[in-house]
Formats: C-alpha cells, structure tokens, sequence
C-alpha cells in the first residue's frame, strides 16, 4: 500500500490506519465522534495527501473548457471551482476542483481516480498546446478544517487571510514554510486546504498541531466521511461513478450547456431527466441504513432504489443517507430503508443536511 | 490493554465471566477498537433465549455493523440498559461498565483461555 509523507507522524500520534483507494490512511486517532465534533465546534487537521495534483499550462483555459463540464476560462485568478471530468458517454470519471494560478491551473481529484484522469486530460489535450502535469506524487495536501482553522493559521500566516474567500488560492507561508492556501474542504465547514511540498510536510504537519494545540485534533477518514455527507457532499464510487452523469448525482449546476463543446455534451444534453437520481433521506429511530441497502415506498415490494451513503448523523443524532432513486421524489415523501431485514422510516429532504452558521 | 485472565474468550471477539450458572458477556477491546465508536446497540429482550452462535444482537459504529453472537444456551436474565442511552461505554470499559448481558446458561461450550485468545488476535 502506499503511504503519505506524514505516515510516520500519524504512527507517533496512535493512529488506526485503513486502505483507501491504495494508500494506507488514517481511519481515526482516537474516537471517531469525538474527531467529527471538534470539526463542528472548533477545528481538525487532516491529511489527505493521497488527493491527486495535476497542473495544466498553456491554452490551458480553452482546453479546460473543453475537457470539463463547467466553464473554466471564467474563473479569475486567485479563485477556484468545483467541476467534473465526464467520458464522451457523459459518465463522470471524477468530481475536482480546479484552482487558478496566476500562470497556469491546478485540479485536485480523488486519489483512486489518479490515473482516470489524467489519462482522460491526457486523450482530451491533442488538439490543445498545453503541458499537463502530474505533480501528485511531489505534493502533500493538509487540510485544516472548522470555525477556528482560520485564526489558527493566521497567528503564523506571512498573509492576511481574512479576504481570502471561500473557493479561492493564495500563495504565502506558514512559519516559514511556502504553501499554497485554498479555502476549499470537505466537511462542510470554514477551513483550508494547504499544499506543500513533500519534503516540508510533516514539519508543518507539526507545526500546526504545535500552534493548534487543544483547539486543534488530528482527524482521520471516519470523520471526514461523517463530516462530508453531513455536508451533502458526494464521495466518487458512492454517489458518482462512471454510469452515472452530473445530474444524476443532482450536480446538474455544474454542467454548462451554454460551451460550444465540451467533452460528454451530447450525451449529457440526451441524459439531462433521466434516472436515477440522489435524493438526502433522513430516518427515525438511531439503526442507519448504509451503503446498498434498498429504498422502499412504504409496504412496497420493489425496491425503488439503493443507499449510496448512510450513517447515525453525530452532529444532528438521527439517521441521514444519501440514494439514488428510480425517479423524482418530493421533499417530505414518506419511504422504507430494509435495514437488515427490519422496515424503517425514512422522509426525503432537502441537501445538505446540515449548513454552518453563518 | 491485555486481555485480562479471569475471562475467557470466543473466537468472535466476546469475553465471559461465569459466575454460578450465570455468564456475563462483552465484547473484547480488540472487537470494539476494531468497529470505531460505537453508537447503537441492540441487545436481545430480557427473559429471551439464547441459542449457541446464533446472532442475538447489533452493535453498530459509525463506520460499521458487527453482530452479537450468543456464546451458549440460555436465557438473559440481565441486560446493560445503560448502554442504551451510553453506548459508547463499551469503547471506555469493554471488560468492566460495556458489558452486554447476563445469561443463565445451561451449558458452557468450549472457551477460550485469555492467552489462546491472545494468540487468536495476534498480540
């Protein structure tokens, strides 16, 4: 399996590792809830240079453009978007984010889908003078997330923070080490993801849990995926994968059919209605219905779909999932989950499951 | 932690302290360290009975499901209610205040010695 740069820094620090996507990560360092929670309440370090890094030069706007759903060539500099990377067949290979630099554009994309994608970049760039690069394997990627991860960097920041907005890049240091700050995450909350070279990362790594101290814990993977679906946010082989286009994963905002041509435009503009698509349920009682368990209308025989994420939300202490329906269910649609054999209630609403104050 | 002498163990990760003819059953430190925070327990019903390796309970993670497994025959003559309400004792105190319940057996399988079961999990 392969191992980040901070692996040994997570062995000091008493961590249970899993695999994900090919890399031994940390699954939690303690308890799992505790770690979701000082997310929500103050803040968490997480590694996730497993993520994959390519930067892309030259016409590298048009090319994006082309190579993605969303219109890149609008993003100013400083400023990053959220996208995806679709096949002709509009199924999507990966979801990304695509940050702009001032001379060239980095995307950040799952770490199992390392090679997807930059072969998809690689086949859609004959026609387009760029240089795409994968850098995944030189950077290490640190995120730094929840209401405090702000006035925790600041303290040792060579930059102002405070304008940076969300979805946006700037480069500085942090106790002397260069970064890139990108106030983008996965947890629904505030927060930073850093990029830094491989060779720095587990100095900083210490570093911030130093300046942190009880206002900073490290996280692993349990609670990020807790803290993601919270936030409604999709995760690649759960609520996307190759058979499934944008908007079946209710990203349709995403896709801009307004682009001359794009990579998967005819087909996604032939796929726009059709089924499934992922709809946020929230059920009764404390049993959560994961991962492949099937959706029911109430006494139904046939299922209507399947749970693509589920768990006992530890922020609002009742069941949430995410599934992918045969169709269009209103907010408030009474449905069944079969939770290993036993019927439970389940009500569609509206995603996210849970928002930050502002 | 080790695992302590005075129980013994099955190969599916519980612990029992036999008292009379009653056996008090948990799960280990390895089961529960292995499933994360735990957030739900199922519990079989008072008075119920218990059939050898037949599943007689859920204890649920946020990350995953493990079932219960009666170690014997019997009838639960106590449950840990309080796990109801505080699941995550069996995390804190899995040999001590997370266990499960209390079966008044009517015969005792083959267990295992607190070292067999260390050699069984590897430590």
């Amino acid at each position: 399996m392969l191992r980040t740069p901070l692996y040994e820094e997570h062995q000091k620090l008493g961590a249970s590792f899993t695999d994900f996507g090919g890399w031994e990560m940390p699954v939690r360092y303690g308890s799992d809830l505790d770690e979701h929670h000082a997310v929500r309440n103050s803040a968490g370090l997480f590694d996730i240079s497993h993520m994959a890094e390519f930067a892309v030069s030259g016409d590298a706007a048009s090319f994006l453009d082309y190579a993605l759903v969303s219109k890149i060539s609008e993003l100013a500099e400083g400023r990053a978007k959220y996208s995806l990377i679709c096949a002709q067949d509009g199924g999507a290979i990966d979801d990304l984010i695509v940050y702009r630099r001032s001379s060239d554009f980095l995307i950040i994309s799952n770490a199992a889908n390392r090679a997807a994608v930059g072969a998809a970049l690689a086949s859609y760039s004959s026609n387009f003078d760029v240089v795409i690069n994968d850098c995944s394997a030189e950077l290490s990627l640190i995120a730094i997330q929840g209401p405090n991860a702000t006035a925790i960097l600041q303290s040792q920041a060579s930059i102002d923070l405070a304008p940076l907005r969300y979805y946006s890049i700037a480069e500085g240091e942090l106790a002397d080490i260069p970064v890139s700050f990108c106030r983008t995450g996965y947890t629904g909350e505030d927060g930073f993801e850093l990029l830094v070279d491989n060779r720095s990362a587990a100095e900083l790594w210490a570093k911030l849990l130093e300046f942190g101290g009880d206002a900073l814990n490290p996280c692993g993977l349990a609670s990020r995926d807790t803290l993601r679906l919270e936030a409604g946010m999709p995760l690649y082989d759960h609520e996307l994968n190759s058979t499934l286009t944008p908007m079946n994963a209710g990203l349709g905002k995403v896709v801009r059919f307004d682009k001359e041509s794009f990579v998967g435009k005819d087909a996604l503009a032939r796929r726009q209605d059709e089924p499934p698509q992922l709809h946020g349920l929230i059920g009764e009682g404390r049993r959560a219905a994961r991962a492949d368990y099937e959706i029911f209308e109430p006494g139904g025989q046939n299922p209507i779909g399947k749970v693509t994420s589920g768990v006992l939300s530890p922020t609002l202490g009742y069941p949430i999932a995410m599934a992918l329906l045969a169709g269009s269910y209103a907010e408030g649609t009474e449905l069944e989950a079969d939770v290993r054999g036993q019927r439970v209630g389940y009500k569609v609403t509206r995603l996210p499951f849970y928002k930050r104050g502002k | 932690m080790a695992n302590p002498d005075h129980l013994k163990y099955t190969k599916e990760h519980e612990w029992v302290s036999v008292e009379g003819d009653v056996a008090t059953i948990g799960i280990t430190k390895y089961a529960a360290d292995a499933l994360g925070e735990i957030v739900y327990v199922d519990l079989p019903k008072l008075g119920s009975t218990t059939t050898h390796m037949k599943i007689c309970g859920e204890i649920e993670s946020t990350k995953s499901v493990g079932e219960i497994y009666a170690p014997m025959d019997g009838e639960v003559v106590e449950v840990n209610s309080a796990l109801e309400s505080s699941p995550d004792t069996i995390n804190q105190d899995p040999f001590g205040e997370g266990w499960l319940v209390k079966i008044r057996y009517t015969e005792l399988p083959d267990l295992l010695s607190s070292s067999e079961y260390d050699a069984f999990v590897g430590e």
